[in-house]
């Protein structure tokens, strides 16, 4: 398991290196990999040669199955009956229309005019002190600054109130997600069949693209903020399970026995015991959540969800970059600022030992991959929370202090027009440079300089690397006939895991294949494997830099922090630009999105290679070319394959992305699916065939990275 | 610290911010009842994300707001959805419709939940366009007999070797894969997938002298299409429709044997039955409301170039024509006399 390998133990510095330590084992019996694969591939190609472009299983955009219309004959009834149905209509109608009745209820305190004031009920200067305040108690000094420079972000880039409806939105969502998701962990932690059947529901949950369920939502749960909020907590729930389930089993059985033999009973243990000492990684796991809510904000706004997501789509219609843009640095501030304020918060109330860190966006299947941090960017490094040396009297006497002038804005907030509406600062001196419009017109410019100077260069790097690149490999996977492509998977999949990881792939080419839609499944397939190269080629460089120098590392962690962060969509429109709706285009925005995680993966794993090896590997006079090639990638080995698994997982969740910009097959039926009713069941099984490829290719890499830890 | 304390903490947290929101009670700014003085109670307009839809919605919106005293709202949804929420009763009406036959069977016909409101007056055209320097350059290149001649130039890194025909704003059933067959034409179809890749390929089209040939459609605010003037647009993307053998009556009933163009598309309103049968005075503007496509491409220009919003559009469009407005507000009960 990855969780097993990548999580740090609790209590322990991220600079242990515990490579060297271990006792040398003898090597197991040599398994000659390579040259299987390359049996693989011959024979691959021989019957190709000899079966190319027969029994493929394509079918042409507009056609479907009979599965197809079947899932459409669902849906249709479920539409004509469903408002009458005790189920779709009461229970979900009511959840529905609870879940928009408290969005309004937060909206009109904070974002929108709460009738009959023209303005909400609680102006910008009130929410800010009141942020500030909150955040100051919770987390201390340095996030408080940082949460009131956030929040003046906002309303200077002219976005007050869709910001506070993604906060809204977000807020409550990870609030739900707490409610059910931590049951659900210590559940599954407790009762191995609990676990063996809601693993499964989670893989679909988190692979299946939200476009799939995105219509469905909004039929049972209602146009706007409950629909939005459903697709929040079907995506983000997921991760806090995982890892609560993982924090709990992580409570060292030593520990629990002993608990047990003081007479402990099962409630008692759990909260005395398990939750306390789990807590740190749960709320990891929190965090994660809300990074995976923040992150759905754009889809949610195509079925009318409140937020930030509304500029950015909006915007992508008439093709203005800038206008996305900012409105994607705001959800980037705001990530960035829940991050570090509720990482702040925990270290605070756990003491000073927390060094792991959500390694960002949405974690796919696996779940539990913890990034170790330098130790830089961690509170403990130097500069971290001074805890005043007062006593708690004296601290709530001086927070009780500090509430008045956050009461005195919140009046003034009320009662003052200027106080309640964000100005507009595109006049004010300094601050205009900052302003929503000043930088619109200055990320649009500089698009149109830096396309116009680059295009006709992008666009040859498009034609040659799809020449000479996607073009064989997907005519070798989509031209093969389904039955050799099916064997050569489970071919690979033994050769590299063993039988295990062979069941679960052909479980999934049955479940692709009465899809209907094998050939489009190999062509994505084949544009994921060419996206995942690039990423591993940019993360192992920047991964080593990262990993090798610490200025590297502050370099170029941020960049990777917006990367995962701002949304995809923002990006799209420059993309077009550069290299036209293409399966290139879709490439690059799938390299995009997912060569951070595998970047800071690399990183990581550089970094653990220990430092006596490196010093002795340095003492014996070897070049700085030779340490990396031949001490510090090969001993990391199990982070690079970590990596690869990732940045594969993060290429896949883009599929349908990359619809959108020319990539067709998968992605693009999805979106299809999404547009046209009568596609609906195409478009759903595009999204069980995109879940079946993810889960049959992580489950690969992760026996594979099992086999290379060991 | 103990662990008791965070909870204690937040506890405490919590009854501190509530006491200091009670605290602040009472009004201060002054309140504000809505304007105009009818009962029309909500009006929710369905806004589909491009730009002449969200003319007529707003248009219709401020109308609907300043003359009847309705609270507008605005979801923003796809087509597909705005049809279902009608159907739910989330929307009341959707004001810019294209066709969508399958649509309009399912929810018009069987269902009963929803119907047709009269046309919007604006004629939609769907075709394939080439860029205008091309129309220039290739003179018969608009014609399809002599598409096969320049199928070379259109040959991409995604066409394998044949023209490319960009297709795949996926909203719309299109035709494309048959027609290409059934015309015997050297070109394959690649899938664009976003109404955004589809524009930004006529952009770059243009501004590189780039060879392309695509699906597309008008009313465009920003598009030129066979040389008609923009009044008022800067930079107007320039753009020329390509003939396909002549649409009749009947000629694509087989979706499988299509050999015809598109036919033109008399865009239409559509309106939630029960919202229609609710007696808001909003139903008979909603059926009034028609204009050209003229007035739809002035407003949407207001908001895609001047950068105004759409309700500043909206409302100066509606100061400058008082007579079109009058005639929609016949039998809402409201007066049309300038009121500010």
């Amino acid at each position: 398991m990855t969780a097993t390998t990548t999580a740090p133990p609790p209590g322990r510095g991220p600079d242990v290196g515990s490579k060297e330590e271990q006792p040398y084992i003898e090597r197991a019996k040599k398994r000659h990999t390579g040259p299987k694969l390359l049996g693989i591939l011959v024979v691959w190609l021989v019957l190709y040669a000899a079966f190319k472009g027969q029994m493929t299983r394509a079918m042409g955009i507009q056609d479907t199955n009979e599965l197809h219309n079947k899932i459409n004959e669902a849906r249709d009834w479920v539409q004509l009956h469903g408002a009458d149905n005790w189920f779709f209509g009461g229970v979900l109608g009511t959840i529905g229309d609870f879940l928009n009745w408290l969005v309004t209820q937060f909206q009109e305190l904070i974002s929108i005019p709460a009738p009959p004031r023209p303005v909400p009920e609680i102006g910008w200067l009130g929410v800010v002190a009141l942020a500030a305040w909150v955040s100051y108690v919770l987390a201390g000094r340095r996030p408080a600054i940082m949460v009131t420079l956030s929040f003046l972000l906002f309303g200077i880039f002219g976005l007050w109130s869709d910001s506070m409806d993604t906060l809204i939105i977000t807020g409550l969502s990870v609030a739900i997600c707490i409610v059910i998701g931590i049951p659900v962990g210590v559940w599954m932690a407790r009762s191995k069949a609990a676990s063996a059947v809601i693993t499964p529901v989670l893989d679909l949950m988190q692979t299946i693209p939200a476009f799939c369920y995105l219509a469905p939502a909004a039929l049972f749960f209602g146009i706007g903020a409950s629909a939005a909020m459903v697709l929040t907590i079907i995506y983000a729930v997921p991760p806090l399970i995982r890892i609560t389930e993982h924090g709990i089993r992580s409570v060292s059985p030593t520990t629990v026995e002993a608990a047990r033999s003081m007479g402990l009973t099962s409630s008692q243990m759990l909260r005395q015991v398990e939750l306390p000492m789990a807590r740190r990684t749960i709320v990891v796991g929190i965090n994660q959540c809300t990074m995976a809510a923040l992150s759905m904000a754009t889809i949610a706004a195509l079925v009318n969800g409140p937020g930030l997501g509304k500029p950015v789509v909006a915007a992508l219609q008439v093709l203005n970059v800038g206008a996305a843009s900012v409105a994607g640095l705001a959800i980037v501030v705001m990530a960035i600022m829940l991050d570090r304020t509720t990482t702040a918060a925990s270290e605070r109330t756990t003491g000073r030992t927390n060094v792991a860190s959500a390694s960002g966006l949405s974690v796919m299947l696996t779940g539990v991959v913890i990034e170790r941090l330098p130790r830089w960017a961690t509170e403990e490094a130097g500069r971290g929370q001074q805890r005043p040396r007062v006593t708690a009297a004296g601290r709530w006497l001086l927070y009780g202090v500090l509430f008045i002038p956050v009461l005195i804005c919140i009046y003034l907030s009320r009662n003052q027009i200027d106080y309640a509406e964000f100005p507009d600062t595109s006049d004010t001196p300094v601050l205009k440079w900052i302003s929503g419009p000043e930088l619109t017109n200055g990320i649009n410019n500089f698009t149109d300089w830096f396309v116009g100077n680059v295009d006709s260069f992008t666009i040859a790097l498009k034609n040659d690397v799809t020449k000479w690149l996607i073009n064989p490999l997907q005519d070798l996977l989509s031209l093969s006939p389904w039955w050799l492509m099916a064997g050569v998977l489970l071919a690979v999949a033994y050769v590299l895991g063993g039988w295990r990881p062979t069941a679960v792939t052909l479980a999934c080419e049955v479940v692709i294949f009465f899809t209907g839609l094998w050939n489009d499944t190999m062509i994505t397939l084949a544009m994921t494997l060419v996206a995942t190269l690039l990423v591993m080629l940019i993360a192992i460089v920047l991964g080593v830099a990262m990993g090798r120098s610490r200025k590297a590392d502050v370099a170029i962690r941020p960049v990777l922090d917006a990367f995962q962060v701002i949304p995809p969509f923002v990006y799209l429109v420059p993309a077009l630009a550069l290299f036209e709706p293409s399966r290139f285009t879709a490439i690059v925005a799938a390299t995009a999105y997912a060569f951070p995680i595998a970047t800071k993966l690399v990183a990581d794993g550089i970094r653990g290679v220990s430092p006596t090896t490196v010093e002795a590997a340095r003492a014996n006079g070897i070049t700085r070319w030779q340490m990396i090639r031949k001490v510090q990638l090969p001993m990391s080995k199990e982070s690079l394959v970590l990596a690869t698994n990732q940045g594969l997982l993060y290429v896949l969740s883009m599929v349908v992305i990359g619809g959108m910009v020319g990539g067709g097959s998968l992605g693009y039926i999805v979106v299809l699916g999404f547009s046209q009713q009568e596609l609906f069941g195409k478009g759903l099984a595009a999204g069980f065939a995109i879940a079946a490829l993810g889960v049959m290719l992580d489950r690969i890499a992760r026996y594979a990275a099992a086999r290379a830890g060991r | 610290m103990g662990r008791g304390s965070a909870r204690t903490r937040l506890m405490a947290l919590a009854a501190v911010v509530g006491l200091g929101l009670t605290a602040c009670g009472g009004g201060g700014i002054s309140d504000t009842s809505a304007s105009g003085g009818g009962d029309c109670g909500d009006l929710r307009i369905a806004v589909n994300p491009w730009t002449g839809y969200v003319s007529n919605a707003h248009v219709i919106g401020q109308i609907a707001k300043e003359k009847l005293g309705c609270n507008v709202t605005y979801p923003e949804v796809k087509e597909e959805v705005g049809w279902q929420g009608m159907a739910s009763g989330d929307i009341d009406t959707v004001v810019e419709n294209w066709g969508h036959e399958d649509l309009v069977k399912k929810y018009v016909d069987e269902q009963k939940s929803v119907e047709d409101a009269g046309k919007t007056g604006n004629e939609g055209l769907i075709g394939w366009f080439v860029p205008q320097w091309m129309a220039d350059k290739y003179p018969d290149i608009t014609d399809w007999h002599n598409l096969n001649k320049y199928a070379s130039l259109f040959k991409t890194s995604e066409s394998g070797g044949k023209g490319q025909l960009l297709d795949g704003d996926p909203s719309y059933v299109t035709n494309d894969e048959a027609l290409v067959k059934n015309l015997n034409l050297d070109y394959q179809v690649v899938v664009g997938g976003s109404e955004a890749a589809l524009l930004q390929s006529f952009k770059n089209a243009e501004k590189n002298k780039t060879p392309l040939l695509a699906y597309f459609y008008t009313p465009q605010w920003y598009a030129e299409v066979d040389g008609q003037s923009t009044p008022g647009v800067k930079d107007p993307i320039q753009i020329a429709h390509v003939a396909l053998p002549k649409w009749t009556e009947g000629c694509d009933s087989d979706p499988a044997k299509v050999a015809c163009d598109y036919p033109p598309y008399h865009l239409n309103k559509l309106i939630a039955t029960k919202f229609a049968d609710s007696g808001s005075p909003a139903v008979a503007l909603i059926k009034n409301f028609n204009w050209t496509n003229e007035d739809q491409n002035t407003v949407s220009s207001y908001i895609g170039q001047d950068g105004m919003s759409p309700d500043d559009a909206a409302q100066k469009w509606i100061d400058a024509n008082p007579d079109k407005v009058d005639a929609w507000l016949q039998g809402t009960g409201a007066s049309s006399s300038p009121s500010s």
